[in-house]
């Protein structure tokens, strides 16, 4: 064997004893075997089941949120500032295209006042651009620059928030990615191996904002009541909270009360929260502590109200309104939960935390196991019947040569599984499609060599220059159609998404892969066969 | 083994009945389109609310239709699988808030229809995850003194859901709850606990999908422009290795592949999926595939500066690579053979364009892009002047045969 054929050889064990290494690893036993397998070839969720969601981040909540907020702000800065201003309405955006339109409308501003107003809003709310509709009215939008990081805040927070709670719930397995990069506002969600995703699309759902109000009067059975009994006007630095009792059996709290502006607690003073058992046998309770800093103005507060009622409100609802009966530091209960379930789910929300803006559902795709495990088999048994069919038919067409093409195909499939292994890639349905349709360049790779290789040997060539140019000649060949074919995956990659992106992977892999089998690696062993002591006279193709 | 030695068949000369097949293919499927109203999309492109549906035995497909008519509104379309007792069902597109819960309303009504009365109280097991078969069975199971530690429990649940969907003789789906003494760590205490708090519904889902109508319009137009870029980026590169005619002329080729493609989707009344698409884009891959491999062999007589006319030259190199392109796409047929035969009810629309898409793309390289080349050719050439002479080598050269070649070439007569 010539030097450079050997150092050829050395290398293409090399890339296969790598490759071998990818799928399997080092096993010791039949178990572990088959254990590194199913841990280096990740199934996608059409064939190992699962549910994934499409979540649309409604960014205009957080817009609307923001924007009243600083309207309420302005209108203390204002005040403190003695600018008078009439009044100052949001003018909210209505869907998601719409958010960064959002405006606080200021209307009634003396046209004496005009500079020192524009001053005010130009330093403490430079994130607002300030446009005059009148001498005496405004509109403020926010800034480009603004909406932006707020938008992405905004993304950024929904997708770490619904993180928390999926984790919380125990699907350590689940994923939580931004869908596309030019779909800003779009969140996929993957859950392998859930095929209920009803209570996960709840939990989601569920804000879980715990607040604990300092009750000033009520319960009330409605808003107008508790307006008419406090002479229909509020006292100031209070508000209305609740809603009127639904009057459905077991419905939990509800009733309208008269609270103080500011809680007490807000739901990003939790720290932990966890079920519990309740104190009735049977019954569940959910109890959370608090971070320091809110234990310490608990302590102080509760220590100083003792018998003064407290409303434990949750996503805007009154649960309960108990009296303080003592100092409470940090920790808390919310008593009265239906089930362990609904116990647990209540903690893991508190939790979490609350969800910036609010989510709609876009899509949702669940696969059963059973059919997953249906798709793997078919998927293998076409595979297995299609490279069959193929070889036979090489074997038949090519005679020995066909032994070289089959040997380029195997070594081809192995390199694919190897890289898909490597890579980390997950094997999807279209994935196996896109497996199936590599076998079928790489035999139109070897094809083209062998009827080259052919037609040299008709032209009256001897066996070897035979094979030597049938290779050069049909190198160009190849090289041109797996570059068209690879620029079209590329395509699919960066704008397809789903199994579009998971064909594109497939396939771009096992063209390369091809290059490499059909090119060096047949012409190695066409070179040894031709390279041995005795003279090859004819060849058997 | 030899097929084609050396051939000479006049595939030029034969065109036009090609070409008229193509044209009745094309107009076919347009009419069709047109009458349809435009292709089939599956929901992926329309939204709406999919699910299949596995029964024991399947009720027809109208008593199916007729009991999901009281709770949904608008267009249902039940489809029967043939050789199994599934069944797709699909809604159309609605607005956002029916979507949600239009997959528990979907199950609901099945319940309802096909399930026995009793069904409310009890637990279905084909329509249940692992944990919720564990929940549900934690307490009974201590009640009757077969209490079970939770990783037990766990065991138990799993090996229940694995026997449902993996080793019963309906894949996902328990016949009787009596099937499950064969599972190893169900007890006759267990299963009789069981029997109390669960039964075994007569239907599964196998799969469902909600797809909202804005994110079904998104993938449509995300989709066509996917094809469309990458049509153009091929252009690019093949005008960049040959000529731009060349482009065109596979680019055309490619098209017409797509359109007949699409129009007998349209005729045989198939739906076009995402799978669809990617079973459309191999095509696009493979026909372009295809035609490569006979213009690199026009280039390559070209250069070699062959004898004869640009048509001859055309048919010469149809008939060098006849061979392989007859083997090749007779192996790829193969393989999308065994996948429409074997690759299952998920693979189908993925499979069925690949067997037709195959077939098309191999003879449109022939009929479609090769006669393309030949047609601007002679136009560029002007009337009358059909020389015979060896064409010049070198990539500008095609189009103006030497006349005004970059390399003079002497022209032998």
């Amino acid at each position: 064997m010539k030097t450079n054929l050997r150092y050829k050889f050395i290398f293409i064990a090399a890339v296969i004893l790598v490759c071998l290494y990818g799928i399997i690893g080092l096993p010791k036993s039949k178990d572990e075997l088959i254990a590194n397998w199913h841990n280096n070839i990740r199934l996608g969720l059409d064939l190992r089941g699962g549910t994934y969601l499409v979540i649309q981040v409604q960014q205009q909540d957080a817009f609307n949120a923001q924007a009243s907020s600083t309207a309420d702000s302005l209108k203390e800065a204002a005040r403190k500032a003695n600018v008078p201003i009439g009044e100052v309405n949001v003018d909210e955006a209505k869907d998601l295209p719409s958010a960064r339109n959002v405006a606080i409308v200021v209307k009634g501003v003396p046209s004496t006042m005009a500079g020192n107003f524009r001053s005010l809003v130009n330093e403490q709310f430079n994130e607002w651009l300030l446009t005059p509709q009148s001498p005496t009215d405004y509109r403020l939008t926010m800034k480009p620059t603004s909406a932006l990081a707020l938008w992405k805040n905004t993304l950024e927070l929904s997708k770490n928030t619904i993180d928390k709670k999926i984790n919380a719930l125990g699907l350590s397995e689940a994923t939580v990615q931004q869908r596309r990069e030019d779909a800003d506002s779009e969140l996929l969600v993957q859950m392998p191996g859930v095929d209920d995703p009803a209570r996960v699309k709840q939990i989601i759902q569920t804000a879980g904002v715990l607040e604990l109000y300092e009750v000033k009067g009520g319960p009330f059975a409605s808003r107008e009541e508790a307006l008419a009994q406090n002479g229909g006007v509020l006292p100031i630095g209070t508000k209305l909270i609740g809603q009127p009792p639904s009057g459905q059996p077991g419905a939990k709290g509800g009733g309208v009360y008269l609270v103080a502006r500011t809680p007490v607690v807000r739901g990003t003073d939790i720290r932990d929260s966890k079920a519990e058992t309740g104190q009735m046998p049977g019954s569940w309770s959910t109890g959370f502590v608090l971070s320091q800093d809110a234990a310490r103005r608990f302590a102080d507060f509760t220590g100083s109200h003792i018998g003064t009622p407290l409303a434990i409100v949750l996503d805007g609802k009154v649960l309960q309104a108990p009296s303080i009966k003592n100092q409470i530091s940090d920790q808390g209960v919310i008593e009265g939960q239906p089930s362990q379930e609904e116990a647990q789910d209540l903690a893991l929300n508190l939790k979490a935390g609350s969800l910036p803006a609010s989510v709609k559902y876009e899509q949702e795709n669940t696969v059963g196991p059973s059919l997953g495990a249906d798709s793997i088999r078919q998927g293998f048994i076409a595979g297995i019947a299609g490279v069959l069919a193929v070889i036979v038919v090489m074997l038949v067409y090519y005679k020995k040569s066909g032994i070289n093409a089959t040997l380029a195909l195997v070594l081809n499939a192995i390199i694919l599984v190897a890289c898909l292994s490597y890579f980390d890639a997950v094997l999807t349905l279209p994935g196996i499609a896109g497996i199936i349709l590599t076998i079928g360049m790489a035999v139109d790779s070897n094809v083209l060599i062998f009827e080259r290789i052919r037609e040299e040997l008709r032209a009256g060539k001897a066996v070897i220059p035979a094979v030597d140019s049938g290779f050069a000649k049909a190198f160009l060949t190849i090289i041109d159609t797996h570059i068209t074919t690879v620029v079209s995956c590329a395509i699919l990659f960066l704008f397809g998404s789903g199994p579009v992106k998971g064909f594109a992977v497939t396939l771009v892999i096992g063209l390369v892969a091809n290059v490499f089998t059909a090119i060096f690696v047949s012409k190695a062993i066409f070179d040894w066969e031709l390279s041995r002591p005795k003279p090859v006279a004819e060849l058997s193709i | 083994m030899e097929i084609f030695k050396q051939t000479n068949y006049d595939f030029i000369g034969k065109k036009w009945p090609f070409i008229i097949l193509s044209l009745i293919l094309t107009a076919a499927g347009l009419v069709s389109l047109w009458v349809k109203g435009g292709p089939k999309y599956g929901i992926d492109f329309t939204g709406g609310a999919f699910m299949d549906v596995n029964f024991i035995k399947r009720p027809s497909a109208e008593a199916i239709r007729a009991a999901l008519r009281q709770k949904i509104s608008g267009e249902i379309e039940v489809q029967e699988i043939s050789g199994t007792q599934e069944v797709f069902i699909q809604t159309g597109a609605r607005d956002d808030k029916a979507l949600q819960i239009a997959r528990g309303d979907m199950i609901d009504t099945l319940k309802t229809a096909f399930n026995p009365s009793d069904s409310a109280q009890k637990l279905d097991l084909n329509l249940s995850g692992q944990a919720a078969i564990a929940d549900r069975l934690r307490d009974p199971l201590t009640q009757a003194g077969a209490g079970l530690a939770e990783d037990q429990l766990q065991t138990l649940s799993k090996a229940i859901t694995a026997f449902r969907d993996t080793s019963s003789a309906h894949s996902g789906l328990i016949l009787s709850l009596d099937d499950l003494s064969s599972v190893p760590s169900v007890t006759p205490k267990i299963l009789n606990v069981i029997k109390q708090e669960c039964l075994a519904g007569n239907f599964a889902i196998r799969s469902a999908e909600t797809v909202g109508p804005k994110i079904g319009a998104d993938l449509r137009q995300q989709a066509v422009n996917v094809v469309l870029i990458a049509l153009g980026a091929m252009l690019v590169y093949i005008a960049f290795r040959f000529e731009w005619i060349y482009g065109v002329a596979a680019v055309i080729a490619v098209f017409h592949d797509t359109i007949i493609t699409i129009g007998l989707f349209s005729l045989f009344n198939k739906q076009i999926d995402l799978t669809v698409i990617a079973a459309l884009l191999t095509l696009v891959g493979y026909s372009m595939n295809d035609t490569i491999v006979t213009f690199d062999r026009i280039r390559e007589n070209l250069k070699l500066q062959v004898r004869g006319s640009f048509t001859s030259i055309v048919n010469l190199s149809i008939n060098q690579t006849l061979s392989r392109t007859v083997l090749t796409s007779g192996l790829t047929f193969l393989t999308a053979v065994s996948l429409l035969l074997f690759g299952g009810q998920v693979l189908n629309g993925f499979s069925f364009a690949l067997v037709i898409g195959i077939m098309i793309g191999t003879y449109s390289s022939i009929f479609v892009a090769s006669p393309i080349l030949i047609f601007w050719h002679n136009l560029a050439d002007g009337r009358g002047q059909q020389g015979r002479g060896p064409a010049p080598a070198g990539r500008s050269s095609v189009s103006d045969k030497g006349v005004k070649a970059a390399k003079p070439v002497k022209t032998a007569k």
